[in-house]
């Protein structure tokens, strides 16, 4: 196969990965999109075995041995996973994207010759150099930085945010030397050392865990995309390395894809980029408050809501992260049937930001069976709350804060949130007063009509289908 | 005149695919912002191409030896990536479903 065929194919693959990206436009051309995906997948694969260097049988049983053991753990993790595990099961495969991203930087650097990036004069090109060790270090921060967002999703870690005293200037310090070590490598062969070259993974693995410790459970949306984001480039730093246009393009898809939807995120709770990587939001730091309520909650039970929305014409039901921990979502879909047989039209509000990871809500309505039409977004359901009798709140708390929009003291003053409020009754289902992620009390609990169905959210949903 | 270098090509290359995902991603619609996450992480397993001409490299030396093990590596979690990545993209999309009418 000559070298510009060879070219041509992987170009072919990176339109067919642009085909699956666009596929998702819609759910029904998803599918499509996604087949179109795995060629691609398999065209570049196939492109990459006919030039291998050395067709030995130890090359060839290498890499039967990696795909089959890989792809047989990939394949059952993929078909075992349940929904609501979404969230880290993402955030595991960025930390194995950067940790490939990494081996292959490092075998780049160890064998030049076999990637054609020699320099003349002996020692390995400066360009090549300069785009593998920003391979490896976005990489090693791709892969710890996704090991400890997984952590926290799975709970094996607090997700409360970890603030070392001082992380502000350790970063800074330890960015810079990273920084410096890249420029040695690139600019003089003679630093061109295994040593030089390990400081600069290693000191990307530590900052990697650095950045990401300080970050706040919810705020994880935020944190998921940005690696997904970096996955992105570690990827496209090692296609220039080795001048594949199927990695370079792909790096680009996928560093942009994560960018927007950091920034989609970020919209979603009005607080800027920045101040997310920093961290420690919703932390002691900055808990507002201390004044003790007095104003006393209208409470409801089950047969109450029931009897409510049975009533009623149009119900919103509005789901939050806590619809997700109390694996509501099956019964949740259950009462709208009911419902709907009775006459009443349900539909579904999203908050952009509502779980752990962007999408994460339609995702786990999906899966319970619910219609994806009957599912609306932020801009398109928020002009419809006053044309409801009910807005049903489970497991949501911050997004549906009304004082977002009037209290410029709060501290999410600004957060595009639900207009619940505009509804005739809110029936809001929590386990019980606390405050929600921001550390602010919800102004709604105290509306007149506004009933609070304390509980678990999966008991009150199944009651609630009882007493109809 | 000297000739352009090819660095700068895939630069160009680069710089352009990064408006393609843009817009792409732009219109890619919020209910599928799950899959979209599943599905970038399978492409971006396409790093797999380097991880397979390092596992395929001839070698001589220690050092060439230790690379073609970095890439034994290096294709086994891709592996787990593209494998894991499409095919659970396939299963929620595949929940997906439109109102029965």
């Amino acid at each position: 196969m000559s070298e510009n065929f060879a070219a041509s194919l992987y170009v072919l693959a990176a339109i067919l990965f642009i085909f699956a990206l666009r596929g998702l436009s819609s759910p029904e051309s998803s599918r499509t999109g996604n087949m179109l995906g795995v060629v691609g997948m398999v065209v570049a694969m196939g492109t990459t075995l006919f030039l291998l260097q050395d067709s030995s049988a130890l090359t060839w049983g290498g890499i039967l041995l990696a795909v089959v053991i890989g792809g047989g753990i990939g394949a059952v993790i993929a078909r075992k996973i349940a929904m609501t595990a979404m969230p880290q099961l993402i955030a595991a495969f960025h930390s194995l994207v950067g940790m490939a991203a990494v081996l292959v930087a490092w075998a780049t650097f160890l064998a030049p010759d076999t990637f054609d990036i020699v320099a003349p004069g002996g020692g390995i090109h400066g360009l090549s150099v300069l785009e593998m060790s920003l391979g490896v270090a976005i990489g090693a921060i791709t892969f710890s930085g996704s090991v400890i967002a997984f952590a926290k999703l799975q709970g094996v870690m607090s997700g409360a945010p970890i603030l070392l005293p001082g992380r502000h200037a350790i970063n800074l310090l330890i960015g810079a030397v990273i920084l410096l070590g890249i420029l040695l490598v690139s600019v003089d062969t003679s630093y061109q050392n295994i040593w030089l070259f390990a400081i600069i993974t290693l000191l990307s693995f530590l900052i990697g865990l650095l950045i990401i410790i300080p970050v706040g459970g919810a705020d994880m949306p935020v944190v998921v995309s940005m690696l997904n984001s970096y996955s992105g480039w570690a990827a496209a730093g090692i296609g220039f390395t080795l001048s594949n246009v199927a990695l370079i393009i792909t790096g680009a898809l996928v560093g942009s894809s994560g960018a927007i939807l950091s920034y989609i995120m970020c919209r979603g709770m009005n607080r800027s980029f920045v101040s997310v990587i920093l961290g420690g939001f919703g932390s002691e730091e900055n808990a507002v408050g201390g004044t003790v309520e007095t104003r006393s909650v209208k409470q409801g039970n089950a047969s109450d809501a029931a009897f409510i929305m049975e009533n009623a014409a149009f119900v919103v039901i509005v789901p939050g992260y806590g619809m997700a921990v109390a694996q509501a979502q099956h019964a949740l879909r259950e009462m709208a049937d009911i419902l709907k047989s009775r006459g009443v039209k349900v539909v579904y509000a999203i908050h952009p930001v509502a779980g752990r990871m962007p999408g994460h809500m339609n995702v786990l309505l999906a899966e319970a069976g619910v219609p994806y039409d009957e599912v609306f977004e932020l801009e398109d359901i928020n002009s419809q709350f006053a044309q409801a009798d009910v807005a049903f709140v489970i497991g949501a708390n911050d997004v549906t804060n009304p004082s977002a929009k009037t209290d410029k003291s709060s501290p999410i003053y600004g957060m595009p949130v639900l207009d619940v409020e505009k509804a005739r009754t809110v029936l809001f289902s929590k386990r019980g007063m606390g405050a929600g992620y921001a550390g602010v009390e919800n102004e709604l609990f105290f509306r007149d009509n506004t009933m609070m169905l304390f509980g678990d959210a999966r008991k009150m949903v199944e009651e609630i289908v009882k007493s109809f | 005149m000297e000739a352009v270098d090819t660095s700068l090509f895939l630069l160009v290359i680069f710089i352009l695919a990064v408006f393609v995902g843009y817009f792409v991603v732009w219109s890619v619609t919020p209910a599928l912002h799950t899959p979209l996450m599943s599905v970038t992480n399978a492409i971006s397993s396409v790093i797999v191409v380097g991880a397979l001409i390092a596992l395929g490299l001839d070698s001589t030396n220690a050092t060439g030896t230790v690379a073609k093990l970095l890439g034994f590596l290096a294709v086994l979690l891709s592996a787990v990536n593209i494998f894991g990545g499409f095919m659970v993209t396939w299963r929620m999309l595949s929940m997906y479903r439109k109102r029965e009418k």
